[in-house]
């Protein structure tokens, strides 16, 4: 074999490509040498494949759902009895605020990113993403942020203003110390994570798409990711410019949100929640998108009314932009432009109502397979229009004003984020399991598990309607005896003990199975979608030939054998690129080999966003390592082979 | 959502919380839950629709051909279209139809408070209610703490301000809520429409003790009102016992006047609640105990056990000290 230098000057003709001429175990065996990670733990370092770094996304989001679950049981257990003293008022608020910043930001937004970049290249017939590395240091700096902020949690550093942030709790004044700090910084640190894997996303769902696969032919999870991936391009800028101008505030004595200073309090408000609505739809799409697929592999059919789904899933990330201020009904601004909003927040509930049209016609069309992923969509279905339903009570502002910050609020929001993303995202881990390690889950401790988290859910949160409605607000560490308060928060901490067993039952279920469940072929459920035309796991490149995509169902429809192309080079990683709308195949394009330098530089950023919470003149010192790494990190080593043109 | 409907139902025949929304004792909530009944039917038929649906569609398995097995996955029946077409629709106008619905009682609500005949300002403080009832004539306003009385029937408007950060003033069973803001003036109108003791709460979190920031609301007849105004523009009692001249003592020269005002005497903070009537209220610290010597006692003795990380030092009193203060606080009702 020759150099990578040596093969660069070779004329194109002559280099090693796949083909009916190298096809088979030799093709295999090449490409895995040139697609694998280097050995050794510097290696498991170096990756840079999304399989990987999804893999490790995941994992860790699971790690603090776990965490910010441990928290929620502290809560109920205080909450369980009026005038409790188990948790004292100051400890009780870190944990609030640890628990909703950890699930917002640690976990629901990480987890569905981490699901879309180790299932959209598969899913679109290709070897990689668009920027590996940039996806690598993605994921290194979402996990620098959540070590920041738990191991601050340990340290009695914690945050403690809630995940919210409002100043000027939170500013210089009353937010004394280095806890608001810390949030804030933790806020820089997934917004820099979530936008580096969204525009990594946006790019490789524009240019990566397997030959034939137009837009109108992806699959609907991959139009989710398309749409929550551009939905975090647009709002993570204003949490960022927000948390920016706190720090700010706080460290170098700016007055954005100093009233006394002519600065405006609701600033931020403003701000928080242009990112902060969007922000749900970015956990709950994905969670549509999970949907879509598991409704049509076990509903044996296509999905009814593709072109519906697809634009249904748009609206929703277009009108995400425009119901922030229903967040702030109660903050005494101009009533006639709380109608605009109002009738905002409504209009939500079309395009949600024909995606579960959609759903269930598909259901009523097909012969479904009651299998766990599918009982987790039933059960989505069922729990979440509760909850879309109780959104559409909230938006209306007379009810709004009883019912905001109210126990009312804390059942319609998990009755979305639990019924609406966290039902189809283990449906959806249960689904994929096998493709990942190879293995299935099994199905009885699934079954079992979803039916206690189900109950369990609804015993949890159901009553926390009544408690908000009997004047229970939010955020508070104790209630008094005789408000008729006591049944539904007693039934509310059994239901969220019921959780957790089930969740430890889920969570013992992926290890047996990952250990010992029954092997997986590569498609064990006959699903329709590019992902499972390979083996369960994927090899590190993915397909050994890039395949040919003629029907949005390609596994349904090609017959016995894939159509795939040829012509990639196989001794260096080597990319087609497609056309954005058709996917014609346009050009071929090399692909960054792994390298420990988005590692190192999310370790130099790490040390100047750390700093920079003790000294404003860090950011100065500190660019200086992370302007070292970043050059490293582009070095070129080796005359790349050129981008070039397919020939076909 | 049907549960729920059930629950609302029962709660709206035999409610008596003096904490809840579904108490409907002021004009706004009246209307709030006038308008949560008409959402709650509307959107209860729409659950039931979707479930209905939903269960059907999974209990009818095996009837059709429209799969995979039988090369015939992207069929679909003709009924799929006009249902879908008729489903968008009555979506459409369900949702214009409760859009409409919440305006016309938010114009309701805001006419509520048009013609005001008595006005107050309540200012937020970490974790206390500052009240003034203002008049024109400044010698006929009246400044308390952590409660409000009310004469039923009359439109109140409430100025609302804040001395730190964000809270939101809340009693559920007059009408919703409105922030207090620093930097900013809101307000919100109140119309009781039923004698009756509510509570009210800070229902936006507001740091340490936001659990503990409730507001005593006591709704009157027109002459028990203006009785009860008419002790407020008293100025405190004179000490009589020895033990109550104590007190009185302590508190006027030592470290209690520099925080708290009691009307008639040099005790003229204006940082901390003021104790001018302080017997007279139902309870202690914004709603954290009920009032009663023995809680008295435990407030003044040892606050910072009692409500953790208020801004009431504990300062150590000694026995007689505090035997005195109590006496004293006692007879300013």
């Amino acid at each position: 074999m020759k150099s990578a230098a040596e093969r660069a000057k070779l004329p194109p003709a002559d280099v090693p490509r796949d083909g009916p001429n190298l096809t088979g175990e030799e093709l295999e065996t090449k490409l895995s040498t040139t697609w694998s990670n280097p050995p050794g733990f510097v290696g498991w370092l170096s990756s840079v494949d999304h399989k990987d770094i999804g893999r490790r996304y995941v994992i860790t989001a699971l790690v603090f759902l776990a965490l910010a679950g441990v928290l929620a049981i502290a809560m109920r257990l205080q909450l369980a009895r009026p005038d409790n003293d188990l948790i004292g008022a100051a400890r009780y608020n870190e944990i609030f605020t640890m628990h909703g910043t950890t699930m917002m930001f640690l976990f629901a937004v990480p987890v569905m990113q981490g699901m879309q970049i180790y299932l959209t290249p598969l899913m679109i017939g290709t070897r990689s993403n668009a920027f590996p590395r940039l996806n690598a240091f993605s994921y290194w700096m979402y996990l620098a942020g959540g070590l920041l902020l738990w191991i601050a949690f340990v340290l009695n550093v914690g945050p403690d203003i809630g995940w919210f942030a409002y100043p000027p709790l939170s500013g210089p004044q009353f937010g004394v110390g280095k806890r608001v700090d810390i949030w804030a910084q933790m806020i820089t640190f997934t917004e820099v994570a979530a936008l580096a894997a969204a525009v990594s996303q946006t790019a490789t769902l524009h240019k990566h798409k397997a030959p034939g696969m137009s837009l109108a032919r992806m699959p609907i999870f991959v139009w989710a990711t398309l749409v929550t991936s551009l939905m975090v391009i647009f709002s993570m800028p204003s949490v960022a410019l927000a948390s920016g101008m706190l720090l700010s505030d706080r460290l170098v004595g700016t007055h954005f949100y100093n009233p006394a200073e002519r600065g405006d309090a609701l600033l931020w408000q403003h701000l928080f929640w242009f990112f902060g609505h969007p922000e749900v739809y970015i956990i709950f799409l994905p969670a549509t998108g999970f949907v879509s697929e598991i409704v049509a592999t076990f509903s044996r059919r296509s999905i009814v009314m593709y072109p519906i789904v697809v634009m249904s899933l748009v609206a929703t990330g277009i009108l995400a932009f425009g119901l922030w201020v229903h967040h702030m009904f109660a903050t005494g601004l101009p009533r006639i432009g709380y109608s605009f909003y109002t009738a905002a927040s409504m209009s939500v509930a079309i395009p949600t109502g024909l995606q579960i049209f959609c759903w269930i016609a598909t259901l009523w069309e097909g012969r479904p397979q009651l299998k766990v992923p599918l009982l987790y969509v039933i059960g989505f279905i069922f729990t979440f229009v509760i909850g879309g339903l109780t959104g559409v009570m909230i938006a209306a502002v007379p009810l709004d004003l009883q019912l905001h910050d109210t126990y009312f609020i804390v059942a319609h929001f998990h009755y979305v984020l639990i019924g609406g993303a966290v039902f189809p995202l283990l449906g959806a881990i249960t689904y994929w399991f096998p493709k990942a390690t190879g293995r299935l889950m099994s199905e009885t401790l699934g079954k079992i598990a979803f039916w206690m988290i189900f109950l369990g859910f609804q015993l949890a949160f159901f009553p926390m309607h009544i408690a908000g409605i009997y004047g229970m607000p939010r955020r508070v560490y104790t209630y008094p005896a005789g408000m008729g308060l006591e049944l539904p928060n007693m039934l509310s901490t059994l239901g969220s003990l019921v959780v957790s067993a089930a969740v430890l039952l889920f969570v013992v279920n992926l290890v047996i199975s990952a250990r010992s469940g029954r092997r997986a072929a590569p498609n064990p459920w006959d699903a329709p979608s590019l992902e499972w035309a390979t083996s369960c796991p994927p090899p590190p490149y993915n397909f050994p030939h890039i395949p040919l995509v003629s029907s949005r169902t390609p596994l349904w429809d090609a017959g016995e054998k894939l159509p795939v192309v040829y012509g990639l080079r196989v001794e260096d990683r080597e990319l087609v690129l497609t056309t954005v709308m058709s996917a014609k195949p346009d050009v071929r394009e090399p692909s960054p080999e792994p390298s420990p330098w988005p590692l190192i530089g999310t370790v130099a950023t790490t040390a100047m966003f750390v700093c920079s919470i003790f000294s404003p003149w860090a950011v100065l010192v500190g660019v200086v390592p992370v302007a070292l790494a970043l050059t490293a990190w582009f070095w070129p080593k080796s005359p790349a082979p050129e981008r070039e043109p397919v020939i076909s | 959502m049907r549960r729920e409907g059930l629950l609302a139902l029962l709660c709206l025949s035999g409610c008596s919380g003096a904490q809840t929304a579904f108490g409907g004792q002021g004009a706004e909530d009246a209307n709030f839950i006038q308008l949560f009944t008409v959402f709650m039917i509307v959107c209860t038929v729409m659950y039931l629709l979707v479930s209905a649906a939903l269960i059907v569609a999974v209990w009818r398995r095996r009837r059709t051909a429209m799969v995979v097995e039988d090369r015939n996955h992207r069929a679909t029946s003709g009924f799929v279209r006009p249902a879908l077409i008729g489903w968008t629709a009555l979506i459409a106008i369900g949702l214009t139809a409760l859009t409409l619905a919440g305006f016309f009682t938010d114009r309701s609500n805001a006419r509520n408070g048009s013609h005001p005949q008595l006005k107050l300002t309540v200012t937020a403080n970490q974790w206390w209610w500052d009240v003034e009832y203002d008049w024109a004539d400044v010698s006929k306003s009246v400044r308390t703490a952590n409660e409000i009385h009310l004469p039923v029937g009359i439109p109140v408007e409430v100025t609302l301000k804040s001395n730190d950060v964000i809270h939101s003033f809340w009693i559920p069973n007059l009408a919703g809520k409105q922030d207090l803001i620093p930097g900013r003036r809101t307000d919100a109108q109140l119309l009781p429409r039923k004698t009756g003791l509510y509570r009210g709460q800070c229902a936006e979190f507001c740091g340490t003790q936001h659990a503990q920031m409730a507001l005593d609301v006591t709704v009157e007849s027109k002459a028990d009102f203006e009785k009860w105004y008419g002790a407020q523009l008293q100025a405190a009692p004179v000490p009589k016992t020895p033990l109550q001249l104590a007190g009185y003592r302590y508190i006027t020269t030592r470290e209690c006047a520099s925080c708290h005002n009691i009307s008639g005497t040099s005790a003229g903070g204006q940082i901390a609640p003021d104790l001018t009537h302080f017997a007279g209220r139902r309870s202690i610290a914004a709603g954290t105990l009920p009032m009663n010597t023995g809680n008295i006692y435990g407030w003044v003795a040892d606050p910072q056990s009692q409500k953790p990380g208020n801004h009431m030092p504990t300062i150590g009193l000694k026995a007689d000290d505090l035997h005195g203060i109590v006496a004293y606080l006692e007879t300013l009702k």
